[in-house]
């Protein structure tokens, strides 16, 4: 550490700036990564962290200051060149192409004319060595979000960079998987590598990070050793204040059974998606049953059966608040008293260049005709009740946005998910069900979005969350289930539930014998 | 049964235009970009090739100023729609109109003026070959082009790093962008060649199929190879089959009312664009394999942002 000012960074930014017509998303950044350093980047979502490391990799144009290489000043005019300098990146919203497959999206980020083969080959080997497991022959489009975060850190690492900037890297991995991943970057530290950690999560900067700079409203507030800090600490560096935690009144009396599901079975629909099997699952009101597990099992076609994308055959193997639901769609659960908030923001739970009011109308016009639509069979949008609804949601959930009605698309990730959880709540729905809440949402925005689950649960609905975040799995259920393969664990009291216990089960380690082998493991 | 080898060969005369002008179409929209101006530049390749051989006596010379008027005329639309962000439907159809227009005014001099017909090979000895000695050995070289291109289109797509890019920018162009290619030249490149491919396609019209220069002559093949590429779910191959299908029923249909089976001849006329299509989509039906061949960013205007 002391000599690490009299060394030459391997990175420097002096006075870098990056202006969009009036914003100042990234303003006067100073920024110094050491060789062998592992930086945290840290800052809440648009705070510009995006827009630096966008400049670092060549893929915008600074307004002004400067980057030096290795002490010398250099322009990164294109991804390209940034790669041939050294420098890789894990992207926050992927930039893969879903009609191709793994292998050729991989190819596709490396320069010359390596065949396909050997890329395969190669893609496959460092993957098992990192803990990523891929098939380089699948395609984008059958993979989960997990999946697809695995091939831009596989992608990245075939490069070879000098300093490697991951955006996000973990916030859809297990904990076995991002210990692999936290394993491959010190392995990448030893060999004199730098890396460039960009990460809402506060325990893991302090775990892996030697120097942490935090951003706010495109300026450096602060630069710190973050093991010297506390969680809090940093967040109040990175927010501004304090980020409220989330309480959980915990056991309380759960009433009705308002979710059941018997004996589900669905058939994988494309020759990469999941089976469902054999899930049995009760749900009560005021309860918050958590579904862990290890991105694709199952969760995304778990959900899809649940809100009636996907119908199946028996009627009576998915019941709502004891009526038969399994042959319904989306819109007549909706009118059950459901509501259901999928994984994608875009292009699934919202529609990014419909303005937000649109979407509120697009998702309840149904359950809530008698507010947002008028005219009989005409069925016209009533503006002032939906913009009315709009502003209120909004306020309720702190979305912050520039104009009133803006699309959803120019709300940054944090923002928009809390309308469209905000969206769904607004009608106190008896069952919700959510994939994924808080994906690639700031600290403060997930709390707030972890607190109205938790609310809601207590004012008497069935709340399910599909989360592979096992601090929000903890922070919010009252009982613990883990899918994997596409089977369902009995759900467990959170109370009773252990780490080990839910990465055995995310392993494939079921029911009755769990219990044994988890013992038996445990021994060792 | 030299009239079933005569047969086969109007109906690959007639399936070569369609053919060539598709496999150029179906490499604009892989790369994202939709050209609805085929049949204009179609019909400028016809008259800049028949002017040309007209004026300098020889049919090849008359090849290469169609080729290098589609590309030059295709290059109208890429400035328009890639540089400056136009609506690539609206570009498109005025591109076919402004191309129907100006073809009429540079042809009017050559209105009823004699063509030269571009010679089909002759090998002694393999052309004589009777039954399939004419199919094999006696085209047009347009039509072996033809040929080569659909081969070397489909290994090109499928089989090279370049071809990778290409389908990649069609698929995603913001996520291409940000891996540093260049979206704007590729796509500059594409449109060129599908501009270069209707060329050759309206010469192949104006020089073997019909060698003289009528005003309209197209007669709409533009928008049948548009439907094919469509249709084909944009893979070189089917887009064979389907040039081919559409050449059959339409020279079999023409047979078929001569010989008056008292069938109405409206229906009969309609045949080739109803088998053509309902084949094509008996074979697209699997709609996972349609997707994944449909380029995502079709149509949608690119602007790098910097």
């Amino acid at each position: 550490m002391p000599n690490q000012h009299s060394e030459t960074p391997l990175l420097e930014t002096r006075g870098l700036t990056k202006v969009f017509g009036s914003l100042r998303a990234c303003d006067g950044i100073d920024l110094a990564i050491a060789p062998g350093e592992v930086h945290a980047l840290l800052g809440e979502n648009g705070a510009g962290k995006s827009t630096l490391v966008k400049m670092l990799f060549g893929v915008l144009d600074p307004s002004g200051g400067e980057i030096l290489w290795k002490g010398n000043p250099v322009g990164i005019g294109s991804p390209a060149e940034a790669r041939r300098t050294g420098i890789g990146m894990v992207f926050q919203h992927f930039s893969l192409f879903e009609a191709l497959t793994v292998a050729e999206n991989i190819a596709l980020a490396l320069d010359g004319n390596v065949p396909i083969d050997r890329i395969s080959e190669e893609a496959r080997r460092l993957s098992v060595e990192y803990g990523l497991p891929l098939d380089p022959s699948a395609h984008v489009a059958d993979l989960s979000v997990g999946e697809r975060q695995r091939i831009e850190i596989v992608r990245a690492l075939l490069q070879n960079p000098e300093l490697i900037i991951l955006d996000e890297p973990t916030s859809v991995l297990t904990p076995q998987e991002a210990d692999k991943l936290f394993e491959t970057l010190a392995k990448l530290k030893a060999e004199g590598r730098s890396v460039l950690y960009i990460s809402h999560r506060l325990e893991e900067v302090q775990r892996i990070c030697d120097r942490a700079t935090v951003l706010r409203h495109g300026k450096v507030t602060g630069a710190c050793n973050p093991r010297e800090e506390t969680p809090s600490s940093l967040a109040r560096m990175m927010v501004g204040s304090e980020v409220a935690s989330v309480s959980y009144a915990g056991a309380q009396e759960p009433g009705d059974v308002l979710v059941e599901v018997r004996s589900l079975s669905a058939p994988a629909r494309t020759p990469f998606a999941v089976a469902l099997r054999d899930i049995d699952l009760t749900v009560r009101a005021g309860e918050v049953i958590a579904i862990a597990g290890v991105a694709g099992n199952g969760q995304s076609e778990l959900f899809d059966v649940l809100s009636g994308e996907v119908t199946v055959s028996d009627a009576e193997s998915v019941r709502f608040a004891g009526m038969d639901a399994g042959r319904k769609g989306i819109t007549e659960r909706r009118l059950m008293g459901c509501s259901f908030v999928p994984e994608e923001r875009h292009g699934h739970a919202a529609v990014p260049n419909m303005n937000l009011s649109g979407n509120l109308v697009l998702s309840r016009y149904a359950s809530d005709r008698k507010t947002f639509l008028t005219g009989g069979w005409l069925s016209l949008i009533n503006q002032g009740p939906v913009s009315a609804a709009t502003r209120r949601i909004s306020a309720q959930m702190d979305v912050r946005k520039s104009l009133e009605d803006p699309p959803a698309g120019s709300l940054s990730g944090g923002n928009l998910q809390k309308f469209i959880v905000g969206r769904e709540l607004d009608r106190q729905p008896r069952v919700l069900v959510v994939n994924q809440p808080t994906w690639g949402v700031d600290a403060g925005a997930a709390s707030r979005i972890r607190q109205a689950l938790v609310d809601l649960a207590k004012s008497g609905s069935a709340v399910i969350v599909i989360s592979q975040d096992l601090d929000e799995v903890f922070e919010i259920a009252s009982r613990i289930s883990v899918i994997n393969e596409g089977r369902l664990s009995m759900p467990e009291p959170a109370a009773s539930m252990t780490r080990e216990r839910i990465g055995l089960l995310m392993g494939g380690f079921h029911d009755g014998s769990g219990h044994a082998q988890a013992e038996a493991v445990d021994a060792h | 049964m030299d009239i079933a080898q005569n047969i086969l060969l109007t109906i690959m005369t007639a399936a070569t235009p369609l053919l060539i002008a598709a496999i150029g179409e179906l490499v604009v929209e892989r790369s994202g970009v939709l050209n609805l101006g085929v049949e204009g530049m179609m019909v400028i390749g016809a008259v800049c090739g028949f002017a040309a051989t007209a004026l300098s006596g020889s049919p090849w010379i008359g090849i290469l100023a169609a080729v290098g008027a589609g590309a030059v005329f295709s290059l109208l639309f890429g400035v328009l729609t890639l540089s400056l962000a136009a609506n690539q439907v609206a570009t498109g159809l005025s591109l076919t109109l402004l191309g129907l227009g100006l073809s009429g005014m540079i042809g009017e001099a050559f209105v009823g003026s004699a063509g030269i017909k571009l010679a089909s090979i002759q090998i002694p000895g393999l052309t004589e070959i009777p039954l399939v000695g004419r199919l094999v050995f006696g085209q047009d070289p347009i039509f072996y082009f033809s040929l080569i291109l659909t081969g070397g289109v489909a290994w090109f797509l499928f089989r090279t790093r370049a071809g990778l890019t290409l389908r990649a920018i069609g698929d995603n162009h913001a996520s291409a962008h940000a891996l540093g290619i260049n979206v704007l030249k590729i796509r500059y490149l594409a449109v060129m060649f599908g501009g270069a491919c209707a060329g050759l396609a309206g010469a192949h019209l104006s020089l073997v199929y019909t060698p003289q220069w009528v005003e309209n002559m197209t007669a709409g093949r533009g928008w049948i190879a548009l439907a094919l590429v469509v249709f084909a779910s944009w893979r070189p191959w089917r887009v064979l089959g389907g040039a081919y299908l559409f050449g059959a029923v339409s020279i079999g249909q023409l047979h078929a009312q001569a010989l008056g089976f008292g069938i109405p001849s409206q229906f009969l006329s309609a045949l080739p664009y109803v088998a053509t299509i309902v084949v094509l989509v008996i074979i697209s039906r699997d709609r996972r394999l349609t997707l994944m061949n449909t380029p995502a960013s079709l149509g949608q205007p690119f602007v790098p942002d910097r």
